[in-house]
């Protein structure tokens, strides 16, 4: 646990000593503000029962940047360390393989949450500009609840959503020496999954199978209803497994490149 | 310290490591000799636990370098070849981060960091980015990299490779240091670096061990074929060498010519000095003489006899 913790705060200090962390930081937080900003237009010209979270989190402002920044938390992870050949002084020390797969791992996911943590600052600001609620229609008394749930629901499926895509990310800079390469593949996965996703939108109305089955891995739905504050358990369970799977895919992949070269 | 038995190699159809065994005792340094794509570093990435083998066994310190691959690398200081290392860090970061992964215990950190920036003369780039130092720091940087966690064996695959005269010397006297307190394995295609290390010498290639001893009975070995140099200016160096060859105990005789003066190669029958023979021959036909020696053998030639010849 000690040797997970070393780990991982070099995953750390190693993004943040990277000019492209604080690039990315910034194009996140201008793409991000300006899709807080067309969502509260859209309540502005609409009457409806949307909160200002659900806006939020279900544009294609939201969708553009949230699919667009997983290559680049994720392609440096193992493909730079192979490309460099610091892998072999990494690999000798006593360390475990698991250790070194769940620490970079983490490093990206926790990259991933900082570019995270300014947008919680968008919905205080509009509270407090505007003294309305931004996750419904009160912050006090009975509707504390429905309040908070909104806010946790969107936030945990933003966290759930993260770890899958993290660990595809993590997967496909496994799998090659070229941080561009593994950039594209893991884009293309993440594309495939997404696109696939939307299928539960397209599919006709008869084929309530093959809804089922596509809604299962939609993103898009998985955020609609957890922005509602409708937590429901079969995403978490998708979520979690398959990132579970993927990542033990990481650690197979890691350990048969290393073991063939 | 190092028990190697049988240990191979194979990627895919080519062998790189070809069924080796030998053992290394405590306090010895051990030269890793052969051609490029001899197996040397594929040898040393398996004793360091990053590659394991096809089939064999290698223990370090007691420990299988393979089940129980923690325990051995614990005990292990593993250099790469070309010191691959972290750019964006300083060095005393670099050393700190390596000396906390290889388990070094947090009070004694402060006081293992001192010494290797010490050992290694690295205190005057302390501070400094790693991707700003010179191949030859970074050399150095590797080194105390390899032994902040006083491990029992240091391997070491080309530390001298790509560096000046100078900073070769002071890689060496720092290896030189080392041995007090290391067993060592190091690899080179330099040969002098090897005779000037090393208590013991393995010839590998091709994936085999073609020679494993000290390198006087390396030498020695081939001592008994020695040669003789003659630099004579003769009227006529074919019958001179004619002459030559009917002397006692000399076996074969070569000619070289600079301007009027003839370099006779001459071997010897195995046993044999001939050298007065050839200096009272030479009085007798007045040659005038530049030079009558017997030019030391070098590994240089232990390791073209070995290898036959093979391009270091």
């Amino acid at each position: 646990m000690v040797r997970f913790f070393i780990l991982f705060r070099r995953e750390v200090a190693s993004t943040f000593h990277q000019p492209i962390a604080y690039i990315v930081l910034f194009f996140f937080l201008v793409i991000t503000g300006f899709n807080f900003h067309a969502g509260i237009t859209m309540l502005n010209n609409a009457r409806g029962t949307t909160t200002v979270v659900e806006a939020f989190f279900n544009t294609m402002y939201f969708w553009f940047p949230f699919l667009l920044v997983f290559p680049f938390t994720t392609m440096r992870v193992f493909a730079e360390e192979s490309k460099m050949g610091t892998i072999e002084t990494l690999m000798t020390a006593p360390v475990r393989d698991s250790q070194v797969v769940l620490a970079k791992y983490a490093g990206a996911l926790f990259f991933y949450l900082v570019l995270w943590v300014p947008s919680l600052l968008y919905f205080v600001t509009f509270q407090l500009v505007t003294g309305l609620s931004a996750g419904g229609t009160s912050y006090t008394g009975a509707y504390i609840g429905a309040y908070i749930g909104v806010f946790l629901g969107a936030y945990s499926m933003l966290i759930l959503m993260g770890m899958l895509y993290t660990a595809i990310g993590c997967l496909a800079s496994a799998l090659t020496d070229n941080q561009i390469v593994a950039a594209m593949i893991s884009f293309a996965a993440i594309l495939a999954l997404f696109f696939l996703g939307l299928l539960s939108f397209i599919m006709p109305a008869s084929s309530d199978f093959l809804r089922d089955i596509t809604y299962y891995f939609s993103p898009i739905e998985h955020m609609m209803d957890f922005s509602r504050g409708i937590v429901d358990s079969r995403p978490v369970v998708f979520y979690i497994s398959s990132t579970l799977l993927v990542l033990f895919a990481t650690l197979h992949v890691f350990q048969y490149r290393r073991w063939k070269s | 310290m190092v028990k190697v038995e049988n240990l191979t190699k194979k990627f895919g159809a080519t062998t790189a490591v070809d069924g080796i065994s030998f053992e290394v005792q405590k306090g010895e340094i051990v030269g890793f000799l052969g051609p490029n794509g001899a197996g040397k570093s594929t040898t040393m990435k398996m004793l360091a636990g990053f590659l394991p083998p096809t089939s064999g066994h290698a223990e370090v310190a007691g420990y299988d370098v393979f089940t129980d691959s923690l325990r051995a690398r614990e005990h292990i200081g593993y250099m790469p070849e070309n010191v691959p290392m972290y750019t964006d860090m300083r060095v005393s970061e670099f050393l700190r981060y390596r000396g906390a992964l290889k388990g070094v215990p947090r009070r004694r950190l402060r006081e293992r960091i001192s010494d290797v920036l010490e050992l290694c003369g690295l205190e005057d780039v302390e501070k400094k980015l790693i991707s700003r130092l010179s191949k030859g720091y970074r050399q150095r940087v590797g080194l105390a990299d390899a032994m902040v966690h006083e491990p029992d064996l240091l391997i070491l695959d080309e530390p001298t490779i790509g560096l000046d005269p100078n900073q070769i010397r002071l890689v060496r006297d720092l290896i030189r240091n080392l041995r007090r307190h290391h067993t060592i394995l190091i690899s080179t295609h330099i040969l002098p670096e090897v005779e000037m290390l090393c208590s013991r010498v393995i010839i590998i290639n091709k994936g085999r061990i073609e020679a494993l001893d000290t390198p006087q009975n390396l030498r020695a070995r081939l001592g008994q074929e020695a040669q003789v140099l003659l630099d004579a200016r003769v009227p006529d160096a074919r019958a001179a060498a004619a002459d030559l060859r009917k002397l006692e105990g000399v076996q074969t005789v070569s000619i070289r010519t600079d301007g009027p003066w003839s370099i006779f190669k001459i071997q010897c029958t195995p046993g044999h000095d001939p050298r007065e023979t050839i200096f009272q021959f030479a009085v007798e036909k007045s040659w005038p003489v530049r030079e009558l020696s017997r030019p030391p053998i070098t590994l240089e030639q232990v390791f073209a006899e070995v290898t036959n010849g093979e391009e270091i």
